[in-house]
């Protein structure tokens, strides 16, 4: 019955002068998600997007696209009334209902918008005329303004709109209007939770993977791979950086302690992080790290790790139980590839008893000891980093 | 240089499969079961493979039964054997070393209300016979033994065994996962009192997706698939008519000259053991005692000419296996790689490798096209990385 969405936003509202920029990205990743299922038209009119569905086209499919479009608020599946002339008005509204509603004991109340000023009545007093007529042609309705159970929307334009099915968008902003960040994404369940929030502040994304063949399969790196499919369902496109991190891993583990490898390691894959991000005008790093979750992540390895690059690091899981982590992940539909057990065989470069209060001082001494060769492999890691496109 | 040394996983297909199943997919796609000529077309594809395979077996035709791959084989010949006797008994003896396809249907059989024994083996993976033959009771109704394994490439004396349970109890049912076995031996089941035998196409250079069965005349089996009573009622849906003939031209290329075609293969294993025992902590699982310290042909050839189980100490399998598919090589590790919990293989637990071994094992196997020059280069790149893998170790 329906051939149309309303699509509202809300925090693009707020914006000034920029505003139409907010609205087009928006208008544009709806047109972009919708593209591969079919020929809908997509327009932007008076602070609402408005999306007409081709004949024959999937009613929830195309929900679920939209709700994972950042900067959405709400999606109302709408009926479109040709014509908005009084008689054809009162008569579309009340088909309306009669449809939607074939038990028609409830509560209602009518809300108006007219984008059209010139229209002869003013929004209140299609409230209430519309209320009226409701209540004419289906006796056994109630009106209650305060708390009705349905609420009854219609919007007055050059075509008019009615729907009462209100559908909560993901929120948040349209991707690419608060610039872009690089997500270091391991493969489990953390780090595309983390991508995920952060993109849905309006960030681009790009992402990096730290492959250590042949500790680490090509199967491994496909689940990276199918994690950043899944997260650029809500991201968009991005570059996924593969960075071949084998010879700095046994480099370390030939010079450094072992209860420090751990940390060492993560400080290196910051500080490539870091260059690539440079190299991709990233504004910032986005990682998955949580106090306390395992050693790498107390207090003390996140000064550590975090004292090598200047470059903001963004953590939006850092006060997040794991278990709410998992629930994102569950939503957000990564969680079933995170736990793939394709187990990297890395363990051999996790030491037994890891340090857990790493000592500055101590770390940076221990680096020392890479000095002769350790720029120059850097260097070659960021140089041989392979670039996959995820569409 | 590729080297393709995973030929118990599956292998590649001769040319004249690839020909024939062409043919039988562009050409000659008609249904079999159609009254016109294209389904009498169809229906000769069918026909002549299982000519193929019942002449490589020296059987009837007509006790071939083509099913999804060797899995399904296994599938109806237990379930199908254990349904249409279960009014003589319900007791079923395997081994220690079946393949999934075999355990996972007897565990179901349990469920239902059957009683299964597995017999254990010895170190080199052989069955004590013994044990086979105290087991057999008055409910006995089906024994399955795999010809070879396919881990280890341990052979079973199946003539033997068949003769034994069959003078315990002349009407046991002898099932045989001739999977891997097929296409390395001449196997002749009425000779050898096989009376249930499985096969499957992808590991004799056929294609995947088929398998055919084996059942004796005399033996009555129920289906585990219904539908439109395809293949005399025991196996529904329509043939795979490409696989089918792909299958059938397979078995029939294949035993050309099989006697020569294997004797390379031992020569190879015989070479490559030689060659990889002499590196340290180096030991090849699954053969006879006296083979492991000084291989010989004769040893040698009490296993199966295409597998090869090495055991690693103080490497990972999975990441020597990795290091080896950056040079080319592309075997199979004996158990996954995995820090939380590390699947056993339960052939391995059966010959008593222990467990820091059993994750360092792979398995290596040949073909009819494997050459000395690959097996020449695997051993090199073995002896380069080795040194280097077990320098890094968990500390």
């Amino acid at each position: 019955m329906y051939k149309a969405f309303l699509i509202k936003y809300a925090e693009i509202g707020l914006k000034g002068n920029n505003r139409y920029l907010f609205e087009n990205a928006l208008r544009d990743r709806i047109a972009g998600v919708l593209r591969p299922l079919g020929d809908y038209r997509v327009t932007k009119e008076q602070g609402r997007i408005f999306v007409e569905c081709p004949d024959g086209y999937d009613y929830e499919e195309t929900v679920q696209a939209l709700q994972r479009v950042f900067g959405i608020s709400s999606i109302c599946p709408v009926v479109v009334i040709g014509s908005s002339d009084w008689d054809s008005l009162t008569k579309g509204v009340g088909d309306y209902v009669e449809a939607m509603y074939p038990d028609r004991n409830f509560t209602f109340k009518v809300m108006a918008k007219r984008a059209d000023k010139n229209y002869p009545l003013t929004s209140p007093e299609i409230c209430s005329n519309m209320g009226a007529y409701l209540l004419r042609r289906f006796p056994e309705l109630k009106v209650d303004v305060h708390k009705p159970e349905v609420r009854i929307n219609v919007e007055v334009r050059t075509k008019s709109y009615v729907y009462s099915i209100v559908i909560e968008g993901p929120g948040g902003m349209p991707v690419g209007t608060n610039g872009k960040a690089m997500l270091l994404l391991s493969g489990g369940i953390d780090s595309p939770v983390a991508g995920y929030m952060i993109s849905k502040r309006g960030v681009s994304m790009a992402a990096v993977y730290f492959h250590a063949p042949p500790y680490t399969s090509e199967r491994a790196k496909q689940k990276v791979v199918d994690l950043a499919k899944k997260l650029s369902m809500y991201t968009g496109k991005m570059k996924l950086f593969v960075v071949n991190f084998t010879d700095i891993q046994l480099y370390i583990y030939d010079k450094c302690p072992h209860d420090e490898l751990t940390i060492i390691m993560r400080r290196y894959m910051m500080r490539i992080a870091e260059k690539l991000a440079e190299q991709e005008n990233c504004l910032g790093l986005v990682t998955g790290e949580s106090i306390g979750q395992v050693a790498s992540q107390t207090m003390q390895s996140l000064a550590s790790t975090n004292e090598v690059c200047t470059i903001p690091v963004y953590r939006p899981l850092i006060a997040f139980d794991k278990k709410d982590i998992v629930e994102i992940s569950e939503r957000i539909d990564t969680y079933e590839t995170s736990i793939q057990p394709f187990e990297d065989c890395c363990t051999i470069f996790v030491a037994k008893h890891p340090v857990t209060k790493p000592n500055l001082k101590a770390i940076r001494n221990s680096e020392r000891r890479l000095e002769d060769k350790i720029d120059e492999m850097v260097m070659t890691a960021i140089e041989t980093a392979s670039v996959i496109d995820i569409e | 240089m590729n080297v393709y040394l995973d030929n118990s996983a599956t292998t590649k297909i001769t040319d004249g499969v690839r020909d024939i199943m062409l043919k039988a997919l562009c050409e000659d796609y008609g249904n079999p079961s159609s009254m016109h000529i294209m389904g009498v077309n169809a229906e000769r594809y069918i026909k002549n493979a299982a000519k193929q395979i019942a002449d490589s077996l020296k059987v009837d035709p007509k006790e071939i039964i083509f099913t999804s791959g060797g899995t399904e084989a296994n599938n109806l010949a237990l379930i199908g054997a254990a349904m249409a006797y279960q009014r003589w008994g319900r007791h079923i003896i395997t081994t220690r070393i079946e393949h999934p396809s075999v355990h996972q249907p007897l565990l179901f059989l349990e469920e239902n209300g059957y009683k299964t024994d597995f017999v254990p083996v010895d170190n080199s993976g052989k069955i004590l016979k013994d044990k086979l033959y105290n087991l057999i009771n008055d409910e006995t109704i089906i024994v399955s033994v795999m010809y070879v394994n396919n881990e280890i490439g341990a052979v079973q004396d199946i003539e033997e065994i068949s003769e034994q349970i069959k003078a315990i109890k002349k009407d046991i049912i002898l099932h045989v996962d001739c999977i891997q076995a097929y296409g390395k031996y001449r196997i002749y089941p009425k000779r050898m009192g096989i009376d249930i035998l499985s096969i499957s196409g992808h590991k004799i250079h056929g294609p995947k997706g088929i398998g055919a069965l084996y059942v004796n005349d005399g033996v009555r089996l129920k289906p585990i698939v219904f539908g439109g009573g395809h293949q005399r009622g025991l196996r529904s849906g329509t043939e795979n008519v490409p696989a089918i003939a792909g299958l059938g031209q397979a078995a029939e290329e294949l035993h050309q000259n099989l006697e020569q075609k294997v004797h390379k293969m031992y020569e190879l294993k015989l070479n490559f053991i030689k060659e990889i025992i002499k590196l340290d902590g180096v030991t090849v699982n699954g053969l006879p005692e006296e083979c492991a310290k000084e291989p010989s042909m004769e040893l040698i050839k009490q296993t199966a000419p295409h597998i090869i189980s090495v055991s690693f100490k103080g490497v990972r399998g999975e990441v020597l296996l990795h290091a080896l598919e950056e040079r080319g090589v592309y075997v199979s590790s004996g158990s996954a790689c995995s820090s939380h919990n590390t699947h056993q293989s339960p052939t391995l637990t059966a010959i008593g490798i222990p467990k820091d071994l059993m994750e360092s094992t792979l398995r290596i196997s040949l073909s009819e096209m494997t050459t000395q020059e690959e097996l020449d280069y695997t051993i090199n790149q073995i002896k380069d990385i080795l040194p280097y893998l077990r320098r890094y170790i968990r500390k």
